[in-house]
């Protein structure tokens, strides 16, 4: 049997980046911040875009630790969920390119997070990943990296739990 | 509001992020400070619900210990953070202001040491609990 043609690459990437921005844009806080994210295939690469409001010492000046914090967890939760629902977008289970900020899908909360401030956050974009570590089925935990300027020079990394939404169809390990 | 308050609160409204976040001191005493930040629909985490992003609560947390720090007798100068652990214990109800509390506990020459929690309008269990170390003189 032949095996079915690939999908056209606009039909692969108008799907993977409608089902990205619905879940990065329905959220007041992350446009406020500023953060949107790079996606290459399945990879994320959150970005916090450089303004004075995210300035926490002006004297330095520095990015405010809250913010600093704020970023990498923003990225932990949204790879999280990117990972959580991508078998499901992919699979055309679940349509995000008509869903509002009032109908998307729930997203995991945070239990814990810890931040390690590294360097001094520099008055201009910011740059992070996130890994999953372990996704179970109620429980999943994450680590994230922050860089500026330089990949192997990060300025704050962090970990976290978090608590998965309600029904999702992923068996735990 | 006293005076050491008032120059405190001078202080953190220099500071643009804490500004933009309409972060107030409330109380300061020695090693410890107690901050607000009001509910604010730009730092909404949950559309459907309106509760507030982590983040933000973690923003006047963290502002909250650093002005603690900077508040103990054997502080010298600013403060920054080294690390932070946050628990979120429950959602922030939505429309009501966050109130934070720090205490630096334990400070060296070089290290602060600080807990906090945050809460709502119900003060019985804290929305957000925190411990985290923090620099002592230049950073």
């Amino acid at each position: 049997m032949a095996r079915a043609r690939p999908e056209p690459v606009q039909v692969v990437k108008q799907r993977r980046d409608a089902a990205l921005s619905a879940l990065v844009e329905g959220v007041p806080y992350v446009r406020f911040l500023g953060i949107d994210f790079d996606r290459r295939g399945d990879e994320l690469t959150g970005v916090l875009h450089f303004s004075e409001k995210l300035i926490g010492n002006p004297m330095l000046p520095a990015i405010h630790g809250g913010v600093t914090a704020a970023f990498l967890e923003v990225t932990s939760i949204i790879s999280l969920s990117w990972v959580y629902l991508w078998p499901d977008i992919e699979s055309g289970a679940l349509d995000l390119s008509e869903v509002t900020p009032l109908t998307m899908p729930r997203l995991p909360k945070t239990i814990g997070f810890t931040v390690d401030y590294l360097r001094t956050g520099l008055p201009r974009d910011a740059y992070a990943r996130a890994t999953v570590t372990r996704q179970g089925r109620r429980y999943a935990s994450v680590r994230a990296e922050a860089w500026q300027d330089n990949r192997d020079k990060l300025f704050a990394q962090g970990s976290g739990h978090f608590l998965m939404p309600p029904a999702v169809s992923v068996a735990d390990d | 509001m006293s005076e050491k308050t008032e120059l405190a609160q001078q202080f953190i409204h220099a500071l643009p992020h804490a500004r933009e976040l309409g972060l107030k001191i409330t109380r300061l005493g020695a090693g410890y400070a107690e901050m607000t930040m009001p509910y604010d629909e730009r730092l909404v985490g949950d559309p459907q619900t309106g509760v507030l992003h982590g983040g933000a609560v973690s923003t006047v947390i963290d502002t909250c210990c650093g002005t603690a720090v900077m508040s103990h007798p054997d502080a010298r100068g600013i403060t920054a953070t080294i690390d932070l652990r946050i628990e979120y214990m429950r959602a922030a109800t939505p429309g009501q202001s966050i109130v934070a509390r720090a205490t630096c506990h334990h400070i060296t020459r070089n290290v602060a040491f600080v807990e906090a929690t945050a809460v709502d309008d119900d003060t019985e269990v804290p929305v957000a609990r925190a411990s985290g170390s923090f620099t002592v003189g230049e950073a």
